[in-house]
């Protein structure tokens, strides 16, 4: 859609980087580069991409600043644990990998942006709330299905993962489904 | 042979270096396709623009290609690729939840990583409710992996379920890619067509 190749942060305060954003890339080619992504790592380490792990990882080590008990009290934690190291969790170095590239990309497209971006009938202030309350519900549901759109829903399905391919259904009944709901927030 | 990982054994600084240069083209991967704005992903949902859906799919296609045409050629050993275990119940309910927090998040965990980088203020606050949700499952629901593991079918493929081999799925899906990008350029052009359902009243 031709109007999305436009600066995009259209409401919502503007800050830093209001000068023309370069149009983003062909999706297809841009699912193409995704794609040779993802078989690079199949290739190289023998499992495809994810993201979920490194937050639980970033979970699991502010548990343990706070309160070790309770990360030897959770299964999910100890599997996180990594015996007192955390952070040396390769999802978590794979997503700040993609925090360097997303920013260096975003920042020669000119598409760095300070903003929140929202629909324009609705606060930034219900915005904030409602993102922080969808990634709490994705999370759970990452939990849950063992992947999100990377682990699952693209590296499971290139591989023709039976249960990657209906969590990756599921997620899109549960999005059209439930589109006209939070129509005010976007649209 | 690959999987490299099947003949190397990497160390771990090794691994964690292979992850930070992985990252970096996933990272630019997703901002090139434009998916460090919520607006942008989301807007699959109002049949606005489809990028999401030909990102994901044709992404999808080119791995499967990939895979199948170097185990064919006999550089890769599927056999050795990790494939997470199938629990009906848990990828479907959790992918229900899963596409709910997207929707109302306007964010996945990935893409979530991209816009924080582009600046986004939201995306910070969607990372924060995916710790605490990570959190809350790790504190208040750890039996879940017990019961996950208990009712798992296992490793469950396409061809394995079927008996139809990789070959004719990855045609399928080839097909499939471009009967469903004519379909989505159809949408667009009827939402273009139609700026006044984009109003959405």
């Amino acid at each position: 859609m031709n109007t999305f190749t436009q600066p995009r942060p259209a409401t919502g305060e503007h800050g830093l980087g209001t000068a023309i954003a370069r149009p983003v890339m062909n999706p297809y080619l841009a699912g193409i580069l995704l794609g040779l992504v993802l078989l690079a790592t199949y290739l190289v380490t023998g499992r495809g991409l994810g993201a979920t792990a490194g937050f639980a990882a970033l979970a699991t080590w502010l548990t343990g600043l706070v309160s070790p008990e309770s990360v030897q009290s959770s299964l999910v934690h100890r599997k996180y644990w990594n015996e007192g190291a955390p952070l040396l969790n390769w999802t978590l170095f794979l997503l700040c990998g993609a925090f360097i590239g997303a920013a260096v990309s975003a920042w020669q497209a000119r598409r760095f942006a300070i903003v929140t971006e929202r629909g324009p009938r609705i606060s930034d202030g219900q915005r904030l709330a409602l993102a922080f309350a969808g990634g709490f519900i994705a999370a759970c549901g990452a939990k849950l299905a063992k992947g999100c759109t990377s682990g699952q829903a693209l590296t499971g399905s290139s591989i023709l993962n039976a249960g990657s391919l209906l969590f990756l259904l599921a997620v899109f009944v549960a999005g059209f489904g439930l589109a006209h709901l939070v129509r005010k927030e976007w649209v | 042979m690959w999987p490299l990982s099947s003949t190397i054994e990497f160390s771990l600084a090794t691994e964690l270096a292979i992850a930070l240069v992985l990252g970096i083209g996933f990272g630019v991967a997703l901002e090139r396709a434009g998916f460090g704005s919520a607006r942008r992903l989301t807007a699959v949902f109002y049949l606005h623009d489809m990028a999401v859906t030909k990102v994901m799919f044709t992404a999808v296609v080119t791995t499967m290609v990939g895979l199948f045409a170097l185990s064919t050629l006999g550089l890769l050993d599927l056999g050795e690729l990790y494939v997470e275990s199938t629990n009906l119940l848990a990828q479907g309910i959790g992918g229900l939840l899963f596409g709910a927090g997207f929707l109302i998040g306007g964010y996945c965990p990935g893409t979530s990583v991209a816009a924080i980088a582009s600046g986004r203020k939201d995306a910070v606050l969607f990372a924060l409710g995916m710790l605490a949700g990570v959190y809350a499952y790790a504190a208040f629901t750890p039996q879940l992996d017990d019961w996950y593991k208990a009712t798992s079918l296992g490793e469950l493929t396409l061809p394995a379920l079927t008996g139809v081999g990789m070959g004719w799925w990855t045609l399928a899906f080839i097909v499939a890619l471009l009967v469903a990008a004519w379909g989505m350029s159809r949408i667009e052009g009827r939402a273009r067509r139609e700026p006044g359902r984009r109003a959405g009243a």
